[in-house]
């Protein structure tokens, strides 16, 4: 009794940890310390749990350990900053189904213990513990199941695009409703045979309502997902800590499921569009009007001419969208403002929340090629002097530059904010080929008076245009 | 333990949750969602007295064990890119 009121302490101290640890990764200048302090948090936690008198085999804890630090060690070293968003959604999706088997191994318990020897050592009513565990489960099997089809989706496994078909949303609730269905009957059920039924049924529902509940996403609106998937992987670890009475678990599960909201919400707030709408819309899944009988065909140039322009250009803004990250076109992008800078031009980068496939994905692959911090500009410091700009050269962004979020209330990104490009001189848009964005629909920049079209291979063009300006 | 007590708890570290990062800068979006999922890693704890308590239960240590490992992977993994992001993000000499 005396060892746990340690235990316990400890688990403060480690809660602590993680409190200051978030704290710090708010701000640039701290946040890799920050870092660190939250790791210490969760290495003393690890520490004190194994200290802990109730555990009486420890050789596969040990090996349990070593398997996951060298998986997970590995994975970590080995990603590509471009493969980001997949990894995260990847860990994501391991922590939820471990919150899964946690509240199921504890099931396991009940079954071995019967509910009234468990319910005394517990000190908790059966109906507490089987609501907490029956939700660990839930939440878990949603978040790993989502994560994974999300995984799927930002890595190219699967098709991006969101799926939608007759009576999605009717199956949709209807599975939710047998899922509560079941949780309560899981819960007035004293039988445990009977629960333990209910409870399998319970999972694969969960882990089909995952996939379901991602399936009319499209890759669009990946960082809204992943955020809230990286709230809901909290909210099940939380949802553990009630199944086992463990402190720690509770609080730092709800510190991420709250701080994974509050990012949801700054990312639905960065499209103009309530959570509702990304989850159920379904959006970018039908196919759009052709816009307002606007029917100018988009201008293409060629990189000898674009060269021409960029050389004479005395500011430069770079729009940087997914289609930077899949031409893993950073290190040339890089390479080429710096040589503008030394041929006189102001370099800028403009980044939106919402480019590319997570919350600051844009950052990272710019962070990572060497780009100066100072150039990075947010979408609301560089829009008022995007008019006296030279050229505007959006590589592989689409959207998040679409001047019918402005202009064309018919729009379904109308009200979106967006990285005023048309106002640039010259907007230049780098682009694989003729075809739609992510969202699916028709981009009123491209057919501007001062659009050119640069198709092909990101990288590529700007290589040439880096050898040109060397030339 | 007391049980209102456990939600009490929940509800403070919510309110603290929400408070400590309303103002986060964009750039770190990125490492803040990776850095904290490294933390909802922290049913490692469950994983691990799951693990070595249920030595009358074959099926329950085996969950443990699994969730173990998936757990650890969250926990080593998520601090090891998020150090690895940040170390990108430190101030350049220029």
């Amino acid at each position: 009794m005396e060892f746990d009121n340690v235990i316990n302490l400890v688990y403060v101290i480690a809660a602590t940890l993680f409190v200051f640890g978030i704290k710090m990764l708010g701000s640039a200048e701290t946040a890799r310390r920050g870092n660190l302090i939250s790791g210490a948090g969760m290495l003393i936690a690890i520490v004190i749990t194994l200290l802990d008198q109730g555990i009486l085999d420890f050789k596969w804890i040990i090996a349990g350990l070593a398997v996951g630090t060298l998986i997970g060690g590995i994975a970590a070293r080995l990603v590509k900053m471009t493969s980001m968003p997949e990894l995260v959604a990847l860990f994501n999706g391991f922590g939820g189904l471990a919150s899964l088997l946690v509240a199921w191994a504890e099931f396991e318990k009940i079954k071995d213990f019967g509910w009234g020897a468990y319910s005394a050592e517990m000190g908790a009513p059966g109906y507490f513990s089987s609501i907490v565990i029956y939700l660990a489960m839930l939440i878990g099997g949603i978040t790993f199941t989502g994560s994974l089809y999300a995984y799927g989706k930002l890595s190219g496994r699967v098709s991006g695009q969101a799926k939608v078909f007759a009576g999605q949303k009717a199956l949709n609730a209807l599975v939710f409703i047998a899922i509560l269905a079941i949780g309560v009957l899981f819960t007035w059920t004293g039988d445990l045979a009977l629960g333990d039924t209910l409870f399998l049924v319970g999972i694969a529902l969960a882990l089909l309502f995952g996939v379901m509940a991602v399936m009319p996403i499209g890759g669009g609106d990946m960082p809204v997902v992943i955020s809230l998937l990286n709230s809901f992987s909290g909210l099940a670890a939380s949802a553990a800590g009630f199944v086992i009475g463990n402190n720690v678990l509770i609080v730092a599960g709800c510190l991420v499921g709250a701080s994974g909201l509050i990012l949801t919400a700054i990312m639905c707030k960065a499209m103009n569009r309530t959570l509702g709408n990304v989850l159920f819309s379904g959006f970018g899944a039908t196919s759009q009007s052709e816009g307002d009988g606007d029917d100018r065909e988009p201008k293409a140039i060629s990189v000898q001419d674009a060269y021409y322009v960029l050389e004479a250009a005395s500011s430069v803004v770079f729009i940087p969208g997914y289609g930077m990250a899949v031409a893993q076109a950073q290190h040339v992008v890089k390479e080429l403002g710096e040589l503008l800078e030394e041929n006189g031009a102001d370099v800028n980068f403009a980044i939106h929340p919402v480019a590319g496939r997570m919350p600051g994905h844009m950052n990272v692959l710019l962070a990572e090629a060497d780009v100066p911090y100072d150039q990075l500009v947010e979408m609301d410091n560089i829009n008022p002097i995007m008019p006296t700009v030279d050229v505007a050269v959006v590589i592989g962004a689409n959207d998040v530059v679409n001047p019918a979020a402005t202009d064309d209330e018919t729009s379904p990104i109308y009200g979106m904010p967006i990285i005023e490009a048309h106002k640039a001189k010259t907007v230049f848009i780098l682009k694989r080929g003729q075809g739609k964005g992510f969202s699916g629909l028709v981009n009123k920049l491209f057919v501007l008076d001062n659009s050119r079209m640069i198709y092909g291979d990101a990288k590529a063009t700007i290589s040439e245009l880096v050898n040109e300006l060397k030339g | 333990m007391d049980l209102v007590l456990l939600f009490f708890i929940f509800v403070l570290a919510a309110f603290l949750g929400l408070e400590l990062i309303a103002k986060v800068p964009s750039q770190l979006h990125t490492p803040l969602m990776s850095g904290s999922n490294a933390i909802s890693g922290i049913t490692i704890v469950g994983a691990i007295v799951a693990t070595g308590a249920n030595l009358n239960g074959t099926v329950g240590m085996i969950l443990g064990f699994l969730a173990l490992v998936l757990a650890t992977i969250n926990v080593v993994g998520g601090y090891l890119v998020t150090d690895r992001m940040l170390q990108m993000f430190k101030k350049k000499d220029k």
